[in-house]
């Protein structure tokens, strides 16, 4: 059997909007079934971060390697880096979930076709699977009973649960979350958590930004504090909230707890 | 509108003057309709009311001039020349307009999306240069398109009449894609990127079908300006490039027939149908997809 290699691995992962230097060298690593939180101010580059993984952003240097493959990068004529081989982004994105703040769901499909569309043109599945996948996949999210219905139509927590079902259908090696629950109303936050405990119970490999410190203290396996584009400091929930060390990450706990 | 119970005399008297000055208006906009429809019916070789017609007597009402239109030459009241050229014609005008129509929105649309980009240098004197068909006048635009096409020998060919109409349809699907193009959340755009879609595939299935209200305005206005525009007809085209709007043309101008009041009719009815379908599917996507129409 092949060697086992982590889901997600980035290295020394920099990127600069203008004189600003958003990411400062960040690298990280995940194993399978890490659900991984990121917390941090606002600011800190989280979100740069995530985007930065799948190549939303282009990062201005470190490597991302997902399963054992590196995103080959290089540079274009103006010096600026760009991916090397486009069909190979394309190839390994479909291996990272993204699920955005603002769900970003396709508002003229109905939620069953926004979840089999990627299935059908992505992973070239039949139509009869990829809708009895997208299929099994709502009723995962519990969603089965608004398949039929437009994105306008639903409510947040819906829209929400409709876009992980949508990034979880792919299979991916890693669901990375963009501050999921955000955007939200109060009262939905808890059906979108709910989901999102338990993809992590199934052991799917997760990163997660999020401001929700009980979800990152209750699920997480490991958390991460950002500070201006630097891990401030990292290490087990317990570890992390029981006996915090930075000074940082306490003063942001008592910030966000009161 | 209805005028509340307390108006005061002078609110009243200004509320109907008001509704008189829109009716007046309103019945000034469609009075060329209203006179052609009627006579597009008469039996009449003549362009006006008989007193038959307007005492609503049924043998002063005939379809001939619809026969004519299609080249039924049968009737022996006909004393007009007739031929198959209006059927001609309205071949010629669809050929056209539709080859035009399909060139300018799929050129217009590659255009709005290079124009909509964040950093797209000269944006403003693109634009300009793009919607500058609209602004100057035709008679300019037409001789110019004579003289460059003479050069290279698309003066009186096909070719050269649906290049001609594409430059002027372009604006319009320049301006209403550009416009739908603002509202366009790009996020949508990265969810695709993120679940592996190639931009074109993206392109395809997300930005285009939520951009098609104004795709589809923007080709309806290029098809109606290349359907009936008849200045650049009459500088480019040649004896087998003659359209709906030349044959209505000549028509008027070396016969006093009545068949160009039954193509008027037909292309009215025509427009009214296309307008409302247009419009009906308009509003069933946008019910479906709860979103506000505009």
């Amino acid at each position: 059997m092949e060697k086992k290699h982590p889901a997600l691995v980035v290295e020394n992962l920099r990127k600069r909007f203008g004189l600003e230097e958003v990411l400062k060298g960040l690298s990280l690593n995940a194993n399978e079934g890490d659900v991984i939180s990121m917390l941090g101010a606002s600011g800190s580059g989280k979100s740069t971060f995530l985007r930065c993984i799948n190549l939303l952003e282009i990062p201005d240097s470190g490597s991302v390697t997902v399963r054992g493959e590196t995103i080959h990068m290089a540079t274009d004529r103006a010096g600026n880096p760009t991916p090397a081989d486009m069909q190979q982004v394309v190839r390994l994105r479909a291996q990272l979930g993204m699920v955005f703040q603002n769900f970003n769901l396709w508002s003229h499909m109905t939620v069953l076709d926004n979840v089999a569309e990627a299935l059908i043109y992505v992973l070239k599945l039949s139509k009869i699977e990829a809708y009895e996948r997208a299929q099994a996949t709502l009723d995962k999210v519990g969603l089965s009973d608004r398949r039929d219905y437009y994105p306008a139509h639903i409510s947040g927590g819906q829209q929400q649960r409709a876009a992980i079902a949508r990034a979880l259908a792919m299979e991916p090696a890693v669901m990375l979350f963009d501050e999921p629950t955000s955007a939200l109303d109060p009262e939905l936050v808890g059906e979108v958590l709910k989901v999102m405990r338990t993809l992590a119970d199934e052991g799917r490999t997760m990163l997660v930004v999020t401001h929700e410190i009980g979800f990152a203290r209750d699920v997480s396996n490991r958390v991460i504090f950002l500070h201006e584009g630097l891990i401030e400091t990292e290490g087990t929930p317990q570890a992390m909230f029981s006996n915090p060390e930075s000074d940082r990450f306490r003063q942001f706990l008592s910030n966000t707890l009161h | 509108m209805a005028l509340p119970a307390y108006a005061t005399a002078p609110q009243r008297l200004w509320h109907y003057t008001y509704l008189g000055i829109c009716a007046a208006v309103l019945f000034f906009l469609v009075m060329p309709l209203i006179a052609v429809i009627p006579l597009s019916f008469s039996k009449s070789p003549f362009l006006h009311f008989t007193p038959e017609l307007l005492a609503l007597d049924p043998d002063a009402f005939s379809l001939r001039w619809y026969r004519m239109m299609i080249g039924d030459c049968s009737d022996p009241g006909i004393t007009t020349v007739c031929s198959d050229r209006w059927k001609d014609g309205a071949w010629n005008s669809l050929r056209i307009g539709i080859a035009a129509t399909i060139l300018a929105t799929t050129l217009g649309i590659l255009c709005a999306l290079g124009l909509s980009r964040p950093h797209m240098p000269f944006r403003k004197g693109i634009m300009a240069l793009m919607i500058s068909p609209l602004i100057v006048p035709l008679i300019i635009t037409a001789s110019g398109l004579f003289f460059a096409f003479a050069k290279w020998q698309l003066v009186s060919t096909f070719t050269g009449m649906i290049l001609a109409h594409t430059v002027l349809g372009l604006p319009f699907v320049v301006i209403t894609v550009t416009a739908t193009l603002v509202g366009f959340d790009t996020n949508l755009m990265k969810a695709a990127a993120s679940l592996g879609g190639t931009p074109v595939r993206s392109f395809f299935k997300v930005q285009l079908p939520l951009i098609t209200p104004g795709v589809i305005s923007g080709a309806l206005f290029a098809f109606i300006t290349s359907f009936d525009e008849v200045v650049i007809v009459l500088f480019i085209g040649g004896q087998n490039q003659i359209t709906l709007p030349r044959q209505m043309w000549s028509g008027i101008r070396q016969e006093i027939s009545p068949t160009i009041l039954s193509v008027a009719t037909i292309l009215v009815i025509l427009s009214i149908l296309l307008l409302t379908t247009v419009e009906l599917l308009r509003r069933r996507t946008e019910r479906l997809r709860g979103v506000s129409p505009g």
